[in-house]
């Protein structure tokens, strides 16, 4: 099983399907000199802007808003969050920090044809599906304060990008494949070594006075089945590029995608598209081996989805 | 039949009474010390287990208890290098060193007089470097592991909120020099290796006068 899968793996890589958040293109190239006291982003500005930057006026107030909607989506977005989740938690450092699928890597490249829904999405529609499956709550209508806050917030960052052309350390850093196959039980050793002490050792995550600090990766209060988190190579790069916090590019390749293996062979709540069958669900919407849903681990079919007890 | 009956009663007291004398209690040891050559806790951390702010003694009262046991073994290995904690934590027993992380986790935090908070570019550094981080440099913020307004998260991550100043600067500055390098993962070496003193100084006076967690934060 797991061999075959591998096989699958191999052969998917090469076809490059993507299931990203914004559609793989050349790196951008630069004319302008890199900047001396640069963050990690590309080298054609000196970063995102600064939040002191925020207009003071009736714009800078949605974009306000559309920060603090990233950082404390649960309470500044309530009505459409059904998990213990922020925007922050995949999107690091309020969106801004390249390699973890920044808010100026996403922006300039919409609309865009997803394979994830067959259509064109514009940056809205790409929002609205943030709160259905990573967020596990439901889209906020097109035109909603929430959704116009958040593009209002991500068109600011982007200031300067190049429209369709996607910049360097956007999207999550796209591993070599893995000299051996992912593997759950060398995963879940990753997993307690340098993930637990965080996450939990069922990775459930951790609360304080009411807030997520650390955010639970799999179990009712995760993602769901439906999230771009839910893919083994958009975890594994993640992982590989931010995790432990602060240590990122510490763990090996192997270690990322084993523990990315490791993380998603775990139950979650269930897919917003499962159409009565994890197996037709899986046909339609997760035939790829980079989708644990609907696969057996350790005897037990993934995919049946979590809720709350 | 009525003797062996006595008899078996009176051993299993004897028994009870021995066990009941091996279990250390913690407070007795922070009162009084442990009768073998170790102080009392609370000749430097005080008597409500506090600490005392201006020497850099750091509170203990309400810590995670997992974490002050680790903290005692650490400074008997050296791993938290710290002369004056290693003798004390040296001499006491392994069973010890659970009734006083015990004792003190369970403690309630007791109010402190107020500390002034710093005001203008420092407070500005100090909010920012706290709740936001300094990602151009890799830099987390320090809400992001001890929690909203560093009141301390589960098992390993402690509040910093209402500890001493002096104390908060000297732990950055151990782990920038490698004296101390008992961290889970690395992180507080990494992440102290990124501070300036400024920040260091701002950090720690924003911290030492934010209130304490009165009541124990929710554990994993």
């Amino acid at each position: 099983m797991k061999s075959s899968q591998w096989m699958m793996l191999s052969a998917w890589l090469l076809l490059a399907a993507c299931n990203r958040s914004t559609p793989q293109t050349a790196p951008s190239t630069s004319s302008a000199p890199a900047a001396a006291a640069s963050s990690q982003k590309s080298a054609n500005r000196s970063g995102p802007p600064a939040d002191s930057s925020i207009p003071n006026d009736d714009f800078g107030k949605q974009i306000a808003l559309g920060r603090q909607i990233f950082i404390d989506t649960g309470h500044f977005a309530k009505t459409y969050v059904g998990n213990q989740l922020t925007c922050e938690n995949c999107h690091l450092d309020a969106g801004r920090l390249a390699h973890s699928a920044p808010l100026w890597g996403a922006y300039p490249m919409y609309p865009a044809y997803r394979s994830k829904n067959h259509r064109v999405n514009t940056f809205a529609e790409r929002l609205q599906g943030c709160f259905q499956y990573s967020m596990n709550g439901k889209a906020p209508p097109l035109g909603d304060d929430v959704l116009v806050a958040l593009e209002a917030y991500a068109y600011w960052m982007s200031k300067g990008e190049s429209i369709g052309v996607a910049p360097s350390g956007h999207g999550y850093p796209k591993l070599p494949k893995p000299a051996q196959a992912p593997d759950y039980a060398r995963g879940e050793k990753v997993f307690k070594r340098d993930c637990a002490l965080c996450h939990g050792d069922n990775g459930q995550g951790q609360q304080s006075a009411g807030r997520t600090v650390f955010p639970p990766l799999w179990g009712p209060q995760s993602f769901n089945w439906g999230a771009g988190m839910e893919r083994l190579d958009n975890a594994a790069g993640f992982i590989k590029a931010n995790m432990p916090l602060s240590r990122g590019n510490t763990l090996t390749d192997q270690d990322a995608w084993d523990v990315a293996y490791f993380m998603n062979a775990h139950e979650r709540p269930q897919d917003p598209r499962f159409n009565g069958s994890v197996a037709e669900t899986r046909k339609a919407y997760h035939d790829t081996p980079d989708s644990l849903y609907g696969t057996t681990i350790d005897g037990q079919v993934l995919g049946k989805g979590v809720v709350n007890p | 039949m009525n003797a062996l009956r006595f008899a078996l009663l009176a051993c299993c007291a004897l028994i009870a009474k021995s066990a009941l004398a091996e279990t250390p209690d913690g407070a007795t040891i922070a009162r009084q010390g442990n009768g073998h050559g170790v102080a009392p806790c609370m000749a430097c951390h005080s008597a409500d287990g506090g600490g005392q702010a201006a020497a850099g003694f750091p509170r203990l009262a309400g810590l995670p208890q997992a974490y002050l046991r680790k903290q005692l073994d650490d400074f008997t290995s050296g791993l938290r290098d710290n002369a004056t904690m290693q003798p004390v934590a040296i001499g006491l027993t392994d069973a010890e060193r659970d009734a006083v992380a015990a004792y003190y986790s369970k403690l309630p935090v007791p109010s402190a007089p107020p500390v002034k908070a710093p005001a203008g570019e420092t407070a500005q550094l100090a909010q920012t470097l706290t709740t936001r981080g300094r990602w151009s440099k890799g830099l987390p913020a320090c809400e992001q592991c001890h929690g909203p307004g560093g009141t301390g998260v589960g098992e390993h991550f402690p509040s910093l909120a209402g500890q001493s100043a002096v104390y908060i600067t000297n732990a950055l500055h151990a782990w920038q020099q490698g004296s101390r390098h008992n961290d889970p993962l690395q992180l507080m070496q990494t992440v102290a290796s990124k501070l300036s003193d400024t920040d260091v100084a701002a950090i720690s006076a924003w911290y030492a006068a934010q209130p304490a967690p009165t009541t124990k934060e929710q554990q994993p």
